[in-house]
């Protein structure tokens, strides 16, 4: 839903990092993105193209998305489950008392400069 | 050919906003000024929760809001009959506030006065989820027509917030709303949330609401949240 601000954001964020490092444009942009981030990654395809067109250092910009899987520790047994799948409770020990190891991530990999 | 270079980021998209909201934060906590984050799904009732809101607690501390939307001014309008301070702040499309958004908001107010500056974000139970205001607090109002499943839904507004009202209970007997099922799910979600149940339009609950909120600010001023 908020696809198109995060777009936004990503792009400022980078702008800075091109003018620190004094690039010319950006060729591609890898994002690390969690399972359960709540950001989908077929919106922010969309969201890109759209972007891209309006901000020249992002002309030729491609973006990549690797998926990081949701993972959730459980405090009562020490055992990892996935996220998805099983929610808060824990499958082994039904124990509610976890939380949550891998999965929020929404970071900025790298990017691809010339 | 062009040369291509590889430049390693590895920051978060949000690690920015998170760093300007801590900022905010502590800036405000050496002015006094509290400031507390309320969100909700459009028509939930903010506006009406926050007049009620305003009325309890005029007497005790000056009271400040910014009021965030799209477009239009017709929240600010009525809040302004409170007697409180406002300003409205178009986002311009956007779907929540930022900490920077909201730094200038405060701005706006001139906070030099103001010991509790209330934030009635964009009506949305996702994006602003996302984003740290700098709020002192985060609150947010469920109505009862949205229905008990809403934390199971949008879990991660439900996470971040320490304390959630459960808004027209007046109309509880009408609709499926199971009180005790939501507050589980909320648990579920988030075991330290306070939940307070209100009926804005009647009043009910303000009081335990209005007493949950002056603790909150009182002990931030004194520096012991």
């Amino acid at each position: 839903m908020h696809e198109l601000g995060v777009v936004f954001h990503i792009m400022d964020n980078l702008e800075k990092v091109a003018e620190e490092n004094e690039v010319k444009g950006i060729s591609k942009v890898v994002l690390e993105l969690g399972e359960v981030s709540t950001v989908i990654e077929s919106y922010l395809q969309n969201c890109w193209k759209w972007a891209v067109k309006k901000r020249e250092l992002f002309a030729e910009a491609e973006l990549i998305v690797e998926q990081l899987p949701a993972v959730t520790y459980c405090e009562g047994c020490g055992q990892t489950y996935p996220t998805v799948e099983y929610g808060k409770i824990c499958p082994y020990c039904k124990s509610p008392d976890t939380w949550l190891l891998q999965g929020n991530e929404f970071n900025i990999k790298e990017i691809e400069v010339y | 050919m062009r040369e291509v270079r590889v430049l390693e980021i590895k920051q978060s998209v949000f690690a920015d906003n998170d760093q300007q909201a801590d900022l905010l934060r502590q800036d405000l906590r050496e002015k006094g000024v509290f400031l507390l984050n309320l969100m909700s799904s459009p028509g939930a009732g903010k506006t009406t929760t926050l007049m009620r809101t305003i009325e309890a607690l005029k007497d005790t501390f000056k009271i400040g809001v910014m009021e965030a939307d799209i477009d239009s001014d017709v929240d600010a309008q009525t809040i302004s009959k409170s007697g409180a301070k406002v300003i409205q702040l178009h986002t311009g499309g956007m779907c929540h506030l930022d900490a920077e958004m909201t730094r200038q908001g405060l701005a706006g107010l001139e906070t030099n006065d103001v010991e509790l500056a209330i934030l009635e974000n964009v009506g949305n139970l996702v994006c602003p989820a996302e984003f740290d205001t700098g709020a002192a607090k985060n609150a947010m109002i469920l109505s009862v027509p949205e229905g008990h499943d809403k934390p199971l839904k949008y879990p991660l507004m439900f996470t971040i917030c320490d304390v959630v009202l459960i808004n027209k209970i007046d109309v509880l007997p009408y609709f499926d709303f199971d009180l005790e099922k939501c507050k589980e799910y909320i648990h579920m979600r988030n075991p330290k949330a306070k939940i307070i149940p209100i009926c804005a339009k009647t009043g009910e609950g303000i009081e335990e609401w209005s007493r949950w909120l002056t603790e909150e600010v009182t002990n931030w001023r004194r520096g012991k949240a």
